[in-house]
């Protein structure tokens, strides 16, 4: 059978995960199979150790990041946290969205680096609590009706940080 | 990526872009997001008595296509009644600005955004005839 990305790593299949397991588990898992490794090895064992190298740098990327390690949960529990069928979000969450886009629309224009960054700290905090709350949801409640909603707002928080990174990098 | 000409015309000129009073008995607010893209879109709508929509405004963070779908949409609602606006199809949006299959989603917003502003109405007027 196929592992999970989280088995992959030994880790337990939960939200709150220990960082620096996955790290060193996933540089062990690099090192072990790097082709250094398989100069003299069969063709085969070269293709089985090119696939885990490559399932492991997958895993790691989509665990790393809270917003993709909580997409990939909700997944293997059967659910689409971003399927385009589903543009229903709290409206004050949207307004919020709204205003978080204008403010750094208005910034960017003024080429004012420093708004940008005070923005980017708040919606960092605000990332953080959620993902304080999604440990919650999915570790303790099992309640994957809340933990979706909140997965949602954190894939939009993400992507006005991108964004603000983006303008602060088209400015300097 | 490649848009198509009637894209482009609306993504550098769009319509109605802004908004109306919210807090006017007539005018029905709907607002969706995306988050696979991050697209925010609120559409508003302003009903006169006889269910006429007389104008309609938007407001859109997205890609080209959605801020296209948007401004589509508003073109279109005007003059319509919320029951026509409200069976306006995605389908019909996508094809209209030639969508490609990744950019379809962008007609289902404005579809969404649609059918949340007329719910919005419909429970404004539902509220005041209870009143």
């Amino acid at each position: 059978m196929l592992q999970n990305h989280f088995q992959l790593f030994s880790l337990p299949k939960q939200f709150d995960i220990d960082v620096k397991a996955l790290e060193s588990n996933y540089r062990k898992i690099q090192s072990a199979s790097h082709p250094d490794r398989f100069v003299n090895a069969s063709a085969s064992e070269k293709l089985q150790s090119m696939q885990l190298a490559t399932s492991a740098n997958e895993a790691y990327q989509v665990l790393k990041k809270p917003a993709r390690r909580a997409q990939y949960l909700l997944e293997l529990n059967g659910v689409n946290a971003i399927a385009d069928t589903n543009t229903a979000m709290p409206v004050e969450f949207l307004m919020q969205q709204m205003e978080w886009r204008e403010r750094m629309e208005d910034a960017k224009a003024a080429r004012d680096i420093a708004t940008l960054e005070t923005l980017n700290a708040e919606l960092h905090k605000d990332a953080r609590s959620i993902q304080t709350e999604l440990a919650h949801l999915f570790d303790r409640q099992n309640d994957l009706s809340k933990a979706t909603a909140e997965t949602r707002k954190l894939i939009f928080i993400d992507k006005v940080c991108a964004d603000i990174l983006h303008a602060i990098e088209q400015i300097e | 990526m490649a848009y198509s000409d009637k894209v482009l015309d609306h993504y550098e000129n769009p319509r109605n872009v802004g908004s109306l009073d919210k807090n006017d008995p007539q005018v029905g607010t709907g607002m969706v997001g995306a988050p696979a893209c991050g697209d925010v879109m609120k559409l508003m709508i302003k009903v006169n008595d006889d269910g006429i929509i007389e104008d309609a405004k938007f407001k859109t963070y997205g890609c080209g296509s959605a801020i296209a779908s948007s401004s589509l949409v508003t073109e279109w609602l005007k003059g319509r009644t919320i029951e026509e606006a409200y069976a306006i199809k995605n389908s019909e949006i996508a094809e209209e600005l030639a969508l490609p299959p990744v950019k379809i989603h962008c007609s289902v917003l404005a579809e969404d955004a649609i059918k949340a502003a007329v719910a919005d109405i419909k429970a404004k007027q539902a509220a005041k005839d209870n009143a």
